[in-house]
């Protein structure tokens, strides 16, 4: 019997039952609530008179919809202005007690974007299977979860019966060997891999990512990674379990302890693909061939390296594909040709579930250390993930860094990357951002979004402009008070 | 959910790829804890030449002209003809939502998104793949013919073409019995509840750091 991919394994020990049609039942160990994809889930239940499966495996905390300043937040729901979202936030803290379900609230120091809060709380281990109505759940992918976006209806669907109704998808592995550049990312070599393979490269599929460059990548950088598969169409996203895995689950709140730890630490061993399994598809990159990366268009297939230039579409034959350009280009407000030195940049926002954790903080501050934002810059933002990596960063003293080069440095929630609260691009600005969509409109009407890694989103800040990280003057560390 | 047997309805195509779930529903209207309402807000940012914001009277808003739904030989379109990678992105089921409110009760590309797949079908919304020849086969047609219909046949799995032509299609079969009978699968879930009590005995036993509540 030929050996099983990772996906496989966690397919089989989840399965509760193959149906003729092609269908299967999956039992779901961790479902992740927030306020915006779980009300009318939650209404559904209520209205069928039907209670959670079991308590104990959900956990939900407020970030799409949370406002991001200290104004706002001090008072807690109450403080939100704009009386939509209020009450959103609110269904999810009533709905919360009513059910019995556990909730870091908008002003527990735990709250934060669900995809940081979980694997930091140990919410996310080794071997689960993670859902929750939001598409990059995939992020938990990197702990080797099998972890799905979900629709409400699923949410429901899970709360009912801790189940979900799925066939089983194709396996694609990702291999990433070789060396990364210096100041080279995760967030880079995401980026690459969805302009290589497009935003349906991974339809159908679960990823699996692999190779030397993964192995070598912090927990951050790999959730970085699984974060944006579902940019290249798979809800999947994985990465095996090893050493790195492990210390970091170690003596998080939810983690195991003492002899159940080892138990689970033994169990975990195995969460990895058999050397001879057989991928139905295999695409390999070359890790030091990866340069700082930037979207130019509206998809984030769309993207190129920091020295490339903005495509020309008259160079291009397809015609739906020089349609699809121009059609960018136009929303972009660039012609083909244009350097991406040359972007003229009027915000720039670091945070979002792809890049808000401490790693991309220190690395964006450590750029931005001793230098000022821009006076071309109208805004810089950061946004922490959650509330403890705000204070850890505080502790740090990045805070002040931030601050005192012109940075706003707010209160952790979704923020910017979607701009459901009133953190948004105006109409034809440009922004350098380190979420995940450069979508028509997402991070604000007529908002125009380029995707970067921290450390590149701090250096435009600073110089008004993409610049090559790799060339950049950095200050050494001194007292920053 | 609404059964879904036999339609018959009028094209309307929209002659792109890649629509993302933020452009069929942008992200101010996701405030809304209703599952209902979405339909005036469908594609909002292509339909009309101002900013919308939830709660707003849609009927006085300025329209972009250009916008295909827009036209009046398309009012009244129930199925929605587009090309590949449809309903990319986000995983809100507001996509959906919207797509049902508005009146589509079918749409037919080269290829869809994972999640809005199955969020589709969850809410009585028949998605057709067709192959890419098909698609710009028919979108020639409609763009050409004025008052365009097609007659979608779920049970024998065919559309038939207004000249006698029929274009077969693949539906999975669970999906096909949901919609058919209008069922929740909830319920159908639930008729499993021994199964599933039955594995989560044994997975507990082997797995039983998954099952714990958390050290304060």
């Amino acid at each position: 019997m030929a050996g099983r991919t990772l996906y496989d394994k966690l397919w089989d020990s989840h399965l509760v039952q193959q149906r003729d049609d092609g269908t299967s039942l999956i039992y779901i160990d961790r479902q992740l609530l927030h306020e915006v994809t779980s009300p009318q889930a939650f209404e559904g239940l209520r209205l069928a008179g039907r209670r959670p499966w079991r308590l104990d495996s959900n956990l939900a905390t407020p970030d799409h919809n949370v406002p991001t300043t200290l104004k706002e937040r001090s008072v807690g729901i109450g403080g939100i202005e704009d009386e939509v979202s209020r009450i959103q936030v609110q269904t999810l803290d009533d709905n919360c007690r009513s059910f019995d379900i556990e909730q870091f609230s908008i002003n527990d120091e735990r709250q934060g974007i669900v995809h940081v809060v979980g694997p930091e709380q140990g919410a996310t281990l080794p071997g689960m299977t993670v859902v929750c109505g939001d598409s990059h759940t995939a992020t938990h992918g990197a702990f080797g979860a099998l972890a799905h976006g979900i629709g409400t209806s699923e949410v429901e669907h899970v709360l009912a019966t801790q189940c979900l109704i799925q066939r089983k998808m194709k396996n694609l592995l990702i291999q990433v060997d070789g060396e990364l550049g210096e100041r080279i990312t995760a967030k880079d070599i995401v980026l690459a891999v969805i302009a290589r393979i497009g935003t349906a490269g991974g339809t159908g599929y679960a990823i699996e990512f692999a190779g030397s460059a993964i192995r070598g990548l912090s927990m951050e950088g790999r959730m970085t990674i699984c974060n944006m598969a579902i940019e290249a169409g798979a809800r999947v996203g994985l990465v095996g379990v090893d050493q790195t895995t492990i210390d970091y689950v170690a003596r998080r709140p939810f983690a195991p302890t003492e002899e159940q730890w080892e138990q689970a630490v033994a169990a975990w061993q195995d969460l990895v693909s058999d050397r001879d399994a057989v991928f139905d598809k295999v695409v390999t990159l070359d890790a030091s061939e990866i340069e700082p990366q930037v979207s130019w268009g509206t998809s984030p297939e769309m993207v190129t390296g920091i020295n490339g230039q903005v495509p020309d579409p008259a160079s291009i034959s397809d015609e739906p594909r020089r349609r699809g350009i121009e059609r960018a280009l136009e929303y972009m407000g660039l012609h083909g040709g244009q350097n991406i030195k040359d972007i003229h940049l009027d915000r720039v926002f670091i945070g979002s579930c792809t890049n808000s954790r401490i790693e991309d903080l220190r690395a964006a501050a450590e750029v931005v250390r001793g230098h000022h934002v821009s006076s071309s810059i109208k805004q810089a933002m950061v946004v922490p993930g959650s509330g403890l990596v705000k204070r850890m960063a505080e502790r740090e003293g990045l805070d002040t860094i931030f601050k005192q080069a012109g940075f706003e440095w707010r209160e952790p929630g979704c923020s910017m990357c979607l701009a459901m609260n009133a953190d948004k691009l105006g109409a034809g600005e440009h922004c350098a951002s380190t979420s995940n969509r450069n979508f028509e409109g997402r991070q604000g009407y007529g908002g125009r979004t380029h995707l970067v890694s921290p450390a590149m989103a701090a250096a435009a800040a600073i110089a008004g402009h993409f610049v090559d990280i790799r060339e950049w003057s950095f200050n050494p560390e001194r007292e920053t008070a | 959910m609404n059964k879904f047997v036999r339609h018959d309805g009028l094209v309307a195509p929209l002659n792109r790829s890649n629509v993302d779930t933020d452009l069929i529903i942008p992200k101010q209207f996701l405030k809304s804890i209703k599952r209902t309402g979405f339909g005036p807000n469908l594609f909002d940012e292509l339909r009309y030449l101002d900013e919308g914001f939830p709660g707003q009277d849609a009927s006085n808003r300025p329209k972009n002209p250009e916008f295909v739904l827009n036209q009046p030989r398309y009012e009244d379109a129930s199925i929605l003809l587009t090309r590949s990678n449809f309903g990319c992105g986000s995983s809100r089921e507001h996509a959906p939502w919207a797509l049902e409110d508005f009146g589509f009760r079918v749409i037919i590309a080269p290829s869809f998104a994972d999640i809005f797949f199955n969020n589709a079908f969850k809410n009585g919304l028949l998605l057709i793949t067709l192959s890419e020849a098909q698609v710009e086969s028919l979108m020639k047609q409609v763009e050409a013919t004025p008052g365009y219909r097609l007659d979608i046949d779920l049970a024998e799995q065919v559309i038939h073409c207004p000249d006698g032509t029929t274009l077969a299609f693949e539906v999975d079969s669970f999906r096909k019995y949901c919609l058919e009978n209008g069922l929740d699968d909830i319920g159908l879930t639930l008729q499993q509840a021994d199964a599933i009590k039955q594995f989560e005995t044994t997975y507990r036993q082997n797995n039983p750091w998954l099952f714990r509540a958390p050290v304060a």
